[in-house]
């Protein structure tokens, strides 16, 4: 069980919930991967999955944003700072981050596609000087559907080359205008020693693959994180499965090589 | 001396067995239902009970060890006052499951136990509400009297003696039954038995059990059907010309000893509720149906694919077995034909489709 410690509004549909655990044996002993999800329960609704975006390297909370989509995601958008819910985390794989040491970095996030991101990103951001450059390119369809727009700074000032992006011109927007894809082509970042890492709307992701092959990345250079509907979290409910992978205890993070060897069922 | 582990029980006697073990445990056995005679299903022991070996039930006994509904946890939630932050408790777990005996099923049924502990025990991780129940829990099965044009256990690696996932078999013999002993539970229940099989009734059986197995020594194996399933996985044509008149009714799941695909449901009455586990089937619509609209598996050609696919391919591949176990109810009780068997033996022919 954990207590709601704070809630920020993201954009007119996502809320970021900070979380601490009742329990204070489970909070000092509390561990988790970059990438791994947890289940959130509004009990006497249901549960549902979200990715852990705060990184391990910072413990004050357990962070997770919630797009107001479905039922559970509607009753969480109604609770308020105190109120209860349940947590089973951590689940899932995660990033492999270790083998990401001494490299470049480029993300590429779409939309709410930015919070399995950002798990990653922080925690490079505190051990910036195991990592060459960090390109992030993200993009929203408005500036107001940008998530985290509070941090932008701080992450430029660790040194972070943030290209931001949206889908046309607004007043006041000075940063990019244009589709994701077309902006990872502009910005060409070169493949040479670097991981590519996205997330975002499935249409996003296919035209985002497709782009960085044209730049010359191999599969293995690439990690993605896939999204089914899930129940149980453990493999056996029978949901999340592509063929014999189970989304929620083989993914959710896949790298290109995987994918490939996927049967088409996304 | 070892450990007595046969016994021989006559008919006579079966029911004074199954008096004393219902009082050690909950037995369920096969037997009419007394609505629906011609229906034979497992049913709570009652002394006086007419037991029927020859019928395979329509119900598979899978419910004893994974119920229809269960509940998971208990909680009460709610707010002191209007501006009280919304408290909930989790409160205390459901008691001990009470020891069950399941009573002369099939090998079929018992191999279905097989594969539920594959799924629930032995992969990443225990299911602690079905260890519970499987740790208290008996399997008594006896020799298949008479597979029917439905069954196929044999085209899964089982034959009619199988002894797999039994503590004890029973093989029936004139005038009554011997009983072996497979496991240490097995032992425990047939120790406590009086009679030694005579050396003749030892010969009898070995004999029923020798020519059981051999009875589908002849059948088309579907245990490597993985490469066939890969192969034809992207092939929509077949899916869908095999799948058209599947009304995805999700009786074959329901009926099936070794399907486990379920939901999580929550149910509140005012501050307090539970949450349940419950059957659910991968032949359903909303089953995959995400909150966004999307869904991975739009049509029934997707999710009967992906019900061959976990149980010829997915689960074969990860566990070394088929999530099958042949007892046919999958297509006895179609109400249109579909047959599992016919669509898995197809897929490794070349057959032109047509879109």
């Amino acid at each position: 069980m954990a207590v709601i410690r704070d809630i920020v509004q993201e954009t007119p549909t996502i809320r970021t919930f900070r979380l601490a655990w009742k329990d204070p044996a489970i909070s000092a002993n509390f561990s988790f991967q970059p990438g791994q999800v947890g289940q959130i329960s509004v009990f006497g609704v249901g549960e549902s999955t979200f990715v852990i975006n705060s990184p391990p390297t910072r413990r004050e909370y357990l962070q997770f944003s919630v797009m107001r989509t479905g039922e559970v995601t509607r009753a969480l958008h109604q609770l308020n700072v105190g109120d209860t819910v349940g947590v089973r985390a951590p689940l899932g794989n995660s990033f492999p981050y270790t083998t990401m040491k001494g490299r470049d970095i480029l993300f590429i996030g779409g939309g709410i596609g930015m919070a399995p991101l950002r798990t990653l990103l922080l925690t490079m951001i505190d051990n910036r000087a195991d990592f060459g450059d960090i390109t992030v390119i993200y993009g929203a369809r408005s500036p107001e559907d940008l998530c985290y727009r509070y941090e932008f700074d701080a992450w430029r000032a660790a040194g972070v080359n943030l290209v931001l992006t949206v889908d046309r011109e607004f007043p006041g927007w000075t940063e990019r205008v244009g589709f994701v894809p077309t902006i990872l082509a502009e910005e060409a970042p070169n493949p040479y020693n670097r991981v590519a890492i996205t997330c975002g709307p499935p249409i996003m992701i296919k035209f985002v693959l497709a782009g960085l092959k044209e730049l010359g990345y191999e599969d293995e250079q690439i990690y993605t994180t896939l999204e089914r509907r899930m129940k149980c979290g453990i493999g056996l409910c029978g949901r999340c499965n592509i063929g014999g992978t189970y989304v929620c205890v083989d993914g959710p993070v896949f790298s290109g090589t995987a994918l490939r060897a996927m049967p088409p069922e996304l | 001396m070892a450990m007595k582990s046969a016994s021989f029980v006559s008919s006579a006697d079966l029911s004074g067995l199954l008096v004393r073990l219902a009082e050690k445990a909950e037995l369920w056995v096969p037997a009419p239902e007394d609505t629906a005679p011609h229906r034979v299903t497992f049913r709570p022991f009652q002394a006086g009970m007419d037991l029927d070996g020859h019928r395979l039930p329509v119900t598979s006994p899978k419910k004893l060890l994974f119920p229809q509904g269960e509940e998971l946890l208990r909680f009460r939630t709610g707010r002191s006052s209007s501006e009280a932050a919304m408290e909930t408790v989790l409160l205390e777990e459901s008691a001990d499951p009470r020891p069950t005996i399941v009573f002369g099923c099939r090998p079929c049924d018992a191999r279905g136990f097989v594969v539920f502990d594959r799924a629930f025990l032995q992969g990443p991780f225990v299911d602690p509400y079905y260890k519970a129940r499987r740790d208290k829990n008996l399997v008594v099965s006896m020799v298949c009297p008479g597979p029917d044009a439905a069954c196929f256990c044999g085209a899964v690696g089982s034959h009619p003696a199988d002894t797999q996932g039994s503590d004890v078999q029973m093989i029936p013999v004139s005038e009554g039954y011997v009983l072996h002993a497979l496991t240490e539970k097995g032992q425990e229940l047939v120790r406590h038995l009086e009679n030694a099989p005579s050396q003749a009734q030892e010969q009898e059986a070995r004999h029923v059990w020798e020519s059981a197995r051999r009875s589908v020594e002849n059948v088309v194996s579907l245990m490597d059907s993985a490469p066939h399933f890969r192969k034809r996985f992207a092939d929509a044509a077949f899916w869908r010309l095999h799948t058209e008149r599947c009304l995805s009714c999700g009786v074959c799941t329901f009926l099936c000893p070794t399907c486990y695909c379920f939901t999580i449901t929550d149910e509140t009455d005012g501050v307090q509720g539970q949450r349940l586990r419950s059957w659910d089937a991968c032949m359903f619509h909303h089953f995959t149906q995400e909150a966004s609209g999307h869904n991975p598996r739009p049509t029934k050609a997707e999710r009967f694919r992906n019900r061959v696919g976990h149980k010829f391919s997915y689960f074969a591949e990860k566990h070394g077995h088929p999530a099958c176990c042949g007892c046919g109810r999958c297509l006895r009780h179609c109400p249109v034909a579909m047959d599992i068997r016919a669509i898995v033996r197809a897929m490794g022919e070349t057959e032109d489709v047509h879109a």
